[in-house]
């Protein structure tokens, strides 16, 4: 069934260069509707920089399209949820300025937020449980809460395909419990979800579909098929005991 | 009374007014943790100047202008350019290009018929303040600065929000399709623009102290944006009006022979006015420290 869904981004030969060091060499991927596909792979393998170059955010080589469009065009249907650290938290903004962020596109780029987008905003920092912390300024929160404002914002967007760069790096067990929940219900209600994902432990429990990069794309498919031992190999080495691994 | 009206007030009015222009780009340099642009940028408006000077044989302050603007475009694509040649970190590819940028200015001031004019390397450093006076008509400077102010302020309160995203989180405003490169020239545009303004006025020292101390103050002592930049425009012109009394009156007062640097002046209490926000801050733990 899963391989009857239309692939909803596709990419082809993604080569990305940082002068000398080859950061990806031909990677790929074919993500399907409605799916949830971990990228996985050892650290400096490019999973970050994969899912940047897909959205067209680093100088990289190759094609991508989604939803059958050049990425470019179809950005208004993908949110991204970049790395908690790559923001300064001491920023001077509440925790529904960020979220609102996420609505640009129904707002203008200059238009100021109404009322149902702001009730849109605050319905999904209500399903993240963050309801309660809407006017808080977001030097105040825990990085497990910052994580959750972030998905929130992504929410907020309304998108068809959410790609999410480490979402569970540094948050606390019941934060990692509320976003997967979130995610499965997106997929459940037909999104497609990609995420960089760390822990190989959580990989069967959490997504269905999985992909393994180490500068290049060495398998990708169904986490019962693509997930096994010899494929691990293949990216982290020889080395690796896994016991979830099949 | 009347001597301060025309003599006193004017100036320091172009003060306040030059110091509330820089400020409102100093906020979000830094919170883009570009401090050191503004510190650029007002160095090389100095060999723009002058450059739009000896090319076109005019002094007048569309000129200056124009050229100040062009020096600032060509000295921020050529940060960029160092930056991605050399792999130097930003700050230190700014601190390369501005000096050079700065002390050509200089030589170019020294060795061509440019001093002999309004341009004189120290009327670059302190501006001349004190030369703003109200004789018949209000100094051109008033007006400019009240028209550069005002604008700056429109405009900030226009592009407000995806300003504020683009400072806050570029990379996912760039997910998003904005054009970030596009908002960033933004903000150096306006930041040369208010440097520009200020500079004919007040100098460069004081240019830098303005894009940065009134708008690191506010942050120290802030938690919301709008407040921030709210008492950035405060220290703005609590700086320009203490500094300039201060440099005028008190030699007067304590029977000295001489007055103060009025620009100098200014500076320095923007600094104190820093250094007082930090120790505030350090009291109470302020979210930007």
């Amino acid at each position: 069934m899963q391989s009857r869904a239309p692939i909803v981004l596709e990419a082809r030969g993604i080569t990305l260069r940082y002068g000398e060091v080859l950061a990806l060499d031909q990677a790929e991927a074919s993500i399907p509707a409605a799916s949830m596909t971990a990228i996985v792979g050892p650290n400096g393998a490019g999973k970050s920089s994969f899912l940047k170059s897909v959205l067209g955010l680093e100088p990289a080589t190759g094609t991508v399209r989604a939803f059958g469009l050049p990425v470019a065009q179809a950005l208004p249907r993908i949110a991204y949820v970049p790395q908690r650290a790559a923001v300064d938290w001491g920023f001077p903004v509440r925790v529904i300025d960020v979220v609102l962020m996420g609505t640009y596109r129904q707002t203008g780029l200059l238009g100021r937020a109404s009322a149902p987008i702001r009730a849109r905003a605050e319905a999904a920092l209500d399903r993240v449980g963050m309801a309660d912390f809407a006017s808080r300024q977001i030097g105040a929160l825990s990085g497990g809460q910052q994580q959750r404002v972030f998905l929130a914002r992504a929410l907020a967007q309304g998108a068809d395909l959410y790609l999410l760069d480490e979402p569970f790096a540094g948050v606390d067990a019941a934060t990692e419990a509320a976003i997967i929940d979130v995610l499965k219900a997106l997929r459940d209600g037909g999104a497609t979800v990609v995420a960089v994902h760390h822990d190989l432990a959580t990989v069967d429990s959490y997504f269905d579909r999985v992909l393994l990069l180490n500068r290049r794309t060495l398998a990708e498919g169904a986490v019962r098929t693509t997930f096994t031992r010899a494929n691990l190999a293949l990216a982290y080495g020889p080395a690796l005991h896994l016991d979830s691994a099949a | 009374m009347d001597e301060f009206l025309t003599l006193s007030l004017p100036p320091m009015l172009i003060a306040a007014l030059a110091a509330m222009a820089c400020a409102l780009p100093g906020n979000f340099l830094l919170l883009s943790r570009r401090a050191m642009l503004g510190d650029a940028i007002s160095h090389v408006v100095l060999p723009g100047i002058v450059a739009a000077y000896l090319l076109s044989g005019s002094g007048s302050g569309l000129v200056m202008g124009a050229g100040a603007l062009g020096a600032a475009g060509i000295a921020a694509l050529l940060i960029e350019a160092v930056t991605r040649r050399s792999g130097m970190e930003p700050g230190a590819a700014m601190a390369v290009v501005f000096t050079a940028m700065f002390a050509g200015g200089v030589v170019l001031l020294e060795t061509t018929g440019a001093s002999g004019v309004h341009l004189d390397v120290e009327h670059a450093l302190y501006g001349n303040l004190e030369s703003l006076i109200w004789l018949g008509a209000p100094p051109p400077e008033l007006l400019r600065l009240t028209l550069i102010t005002l604008g700056l302020g429109l405009a900030l309160a226009l592009v407000w929000r995806p300003l504020v995203l683009c400072t806050f989180d570029p990379v996912f405003a760039r997910s998003m399709g904005i054009p970030t490169g596009l908002v960033q020239s933004g903000l150096t545009a306006a930041t040369a623009l208010a440097a520009v303004a200020a500079f004919q006025a007040v100098g460069s020292i004081l240019t830098i102290a303005m894009l940065i101390c009134p708008a690191a103050a506010a942050r120290l002592l802030t938690r919301s944006l709008p407040a921030q930049i709210a008492a950035s425009l405060g220290f703005a012109v609590t700086a320009a009006f203490v500094g300039y009394g201060l440099a005028g009156y008190v030699p007067l007062w304590l029977g000295l022979p001489f007055t103060l640097s009025a620009s100098g002046m200014i500076a320095t209490v923007a600094g104190l006015l820093l250094g007082g926000a930090a120790l505030v801050a350090s009291h109470r733990g302020a979210p930007g420290l």
